[in-house]
């Protein structure tokens, strides 16, 4: 009767374990679902916010230049404030990239442990400081640095010949723009980079350096055709986040609109798609005006996310080397 | 072949050698050089901006600059009390939403299902929302809550903020989740534990280091973040007054004190940076402390 009285226990612990998982199940199930419907939410709303103008525009929002929020003569167009963030976004990938290879190079290949350890947590302190300190430094402080170090020197030596320093420097324009979000985004790619470059297996330097190989030759032989895609990945992730920074631009890009927006020169003021909404979403006066504006967020969130796929994909191929590496 | 015709050559070679080998160092180290430059270079604008806004901000904060609501524009009087309430509201309850939303997405994908079409596409999907521009999750807010309840309100924000954080917990909490030992699992369900139980009480104390780090790493993003909230919380130089209704933050406070003309504005925008960074700052210490005090390590 004992026994009896044990087995009613025990199959009563094992239904309330039973129920315990069965609810804990549906919380995490929950939870995930939650995400998704998040992501839906986001398609659902730009789809929603959008509408309006692709109904009126069509295709042609991408190309013209327009923007003309006057009542009767509404006409927007995106095309200068797509080459806008493309612009912008390319001189911070031909400044970014190189410099934070170079950093992820020191601090893996080169640098004492310990000046690694601390370099690493800088990196990790400047990415952690929010875009709008760096936009308040930048208008403030840091585009004084570029206008008198850079932009004049180059005008004053180039503005004859070459036409993208053909324009009297201001401070407040696209190339400035792309140097403050070069700034920006060498901490996230330098340390990704470095995080591929540590995984490539210590064997591989070995193999290298018992040939006689100096330590740049082990790095460019031995190091770098093992990451390559990686560090294609990395610059793609700091890609995206340049395409998609807003309120850092927004202070100092110059902020124009309408066709006077597409870029002349290096030295332009310019607009990016992000800029342009953040400038005007508080002042739109029309619904259209609205939609167009919630459109130029359409058209970011696809360039975003195309650029990050491609960078994820590319990321995760030298995760699989990782885990391999690691077993030796 | 004589003795001396044999050292004559390998002479020759040596010195050909050397002097390739000089070309290689040079190059070598002109790298190494290249790469401290480099480094430099990145260390230079992080002294620059934490110098400048100790420096500026320092003369702004004030016991008024606290505890008051601005000044009429320009005059330099008041404070920022609004944007600083405003921050720990609209970020505390997007940290209410998205804290739990993402730890338990974690858990599933970590404990429940590592592979299959559900769990990949959450993976998958959580990976596009990481890369999203927080203006296009500020749309989310406006469309969805602005244009249905007709008021720029708290609660949008604390939707759009949530958004932008949740994929950053997930992430975290599955990474770390995974780097538990499964000795520690199998011990819990050698004890008849359920796996509720398994998770809750074994496996999430034994990764709370690194997921209270990436949760601070969240929270410490979103606080900083400004474009989602111009779409959401439309930014007042008033007091919180609900979740239905507008209210102010730090970050969309500097922006708008930098836009405007005057000294004491630029001033006050600096001095609100100087407390946003500080406030940031004062989680992560705070989770430091947290951390070390009941540092919980597996034995693996």
């Amino acid at each position: 009767m004992g026994s009896k009285h044990k087995q009613t226990l025990s199959t009563l612990f094992a239904a309330r374990k039973k129920r315990h998982d069965k609810l804990f199940f549906g919380l995490v199930i929950g939870a995930a679902a939650y995400t998704l419907l998040m992501v839906g939410l986001v398609g659902f709303s730009v789809t929603k916010g959008s509408i309006d103008i692709f109904s009126k525009e069509g295709i042609s929002f991408l190309t013209k230049s327009d923007w003309n929020a006057v009542e009767g003569r509404e006409s927007y167009g995106a095309y200068p404030y797509i080459i806008g963030t493309l612009l912008s976004a390319a001189i911070a990938m031909a400044i970014g990239v190189p410099v934070s290879l170079a950093i992820a190079i020191f601090i893996s290949e080169i640098a004492p442990p310990k000046i690694g350890t601390a370099l690493s947590f800088l990196s990790e302190l400047l990415a952690a400081v929010p875009s709008i300190i760096y936009g308040l430094w930048a208008l403030f402080v840091f585009r004084f640095w570029v206008l008198d170090l850079t932009e004049k020197p180059l005008y004053a030596a180039f503005h004859g010949y070459l036409p993208f320093f053909a324009k009297t420097p201001f401070g407040l324009d696209i190339f400035t723009a792309g140097i403050v979000l070069a700034i920006m985004i060498i901490p996230i790619v330098s340390s990704i980079c470095r995080e591929v470059m540590r995984v490539v297996p210590y064997s591989q330097r070995e193999a290298a350096y018992s040939l006689g190989a100096t330590r740049w030759e082990t790095v460019r032989m031995s190091v770098f055709p093992y990451v390559k895609s990686g560090i294609v990945g990395a610059s793609m992730l700091g890609l995206g986040r340049a395409i998609g920074e807003t309120i850092l631009v927004t202070m100092i890009i110059g902020n124009v609109i309408g066709p006077g927006a597409v870029p002349t020169s290096l030295f332009s003021q310019g607009q990016t798609l992000a800029s342009l909404v953040a400038n005007e979403f508080n002042e739109a006066s029309s619904n259209l005006q609205l939609s167009a504006l919630i459109a130029l967020g359409a058209i970011l969130l696809v360039l975003t996310m195309v650029v990050n796929i491609v960078a994820r994909i590319l990321v995760k191929k030298k995760a699989k080397i990782k885990s391999g590496a690691q077993s030796q | 072949m004589t003795i001396s015709a044999s050292k004559n050559y390998s002479d020759i070679v040596s010195e050909i050698v050397d002097k390739k080998y000089r070309k290689r160092k040079l190059v070598n180290r002109l790298v190494t050089i290249g790469t401290i430059v480099c480094v430099i270079a990145a260390i230079v604008p992080l002294a620059s901006i934490l110098l400048e806004v100790v420096k500026n901000g320092i003369s702004a904060i004030s016991f008024d600059f606290l505890t008051q609501p601005q000044g009429s524009i320009g005059s330099g009087g008041g404070g920022v009390a609004p944007a600083i309430q405003g921050t720990i509201i609209v970020v505390g309850l997007a940290s209410a939403i998205g804290t739990p939303v993402g730890v338990l997405t974690g858990i599933y994908l970590s404990e429940f299902a590592k592979e299959g079409f559900f769990p990949n596409a959450v993976r998958f999907f959580n990976d596009v929302l990481t890369g999203l521009p927080s203006i296009v999750i500020g749309i989310v807010g406006y469309v969805t809550i602005v244009l249905t309840t007709g008021s720029f309100s708290v609660m949008a924000g604390a939707l759009s903020l949530s958004i932008i954080m949740m994929p950053i917990v997930v992430r975290v909490t599955e990474e770390t989740l995974r780097i538990v030992p499964y000795s520690l699992r199998e011990a819990g369900h050698s004890l008849g534990l359920s796996k509720a139980k398994i998770t809750l009480f074994i496996v999430l104390p034994a990764a709370k280091e690194g997921i209270l780090t990436g949760i601070v790493i969240a929270i410490s993003r979103i606080a900083g973040e400004t474009a989602p909230l111009i779409m959401t919380i439309l930014g007042t130089s008033l007091f919180f007054t609900g979740i239905t209704g507008p209210v102010d933050a730090l970050p969309l406070r500097i922006w708008r004190l930098a836009s405007q003309p005057y000294e004491s504005a630029h001033s006050f925008g600096w001095g609100s940076a100087l407390v946003l960074i500080l406030m940031i700052l004062a989680l992560s210490l705070g989770l430091r402390l947290l951390i070390q005090r009941k540092s919980y390590k597996p034995v693996t």
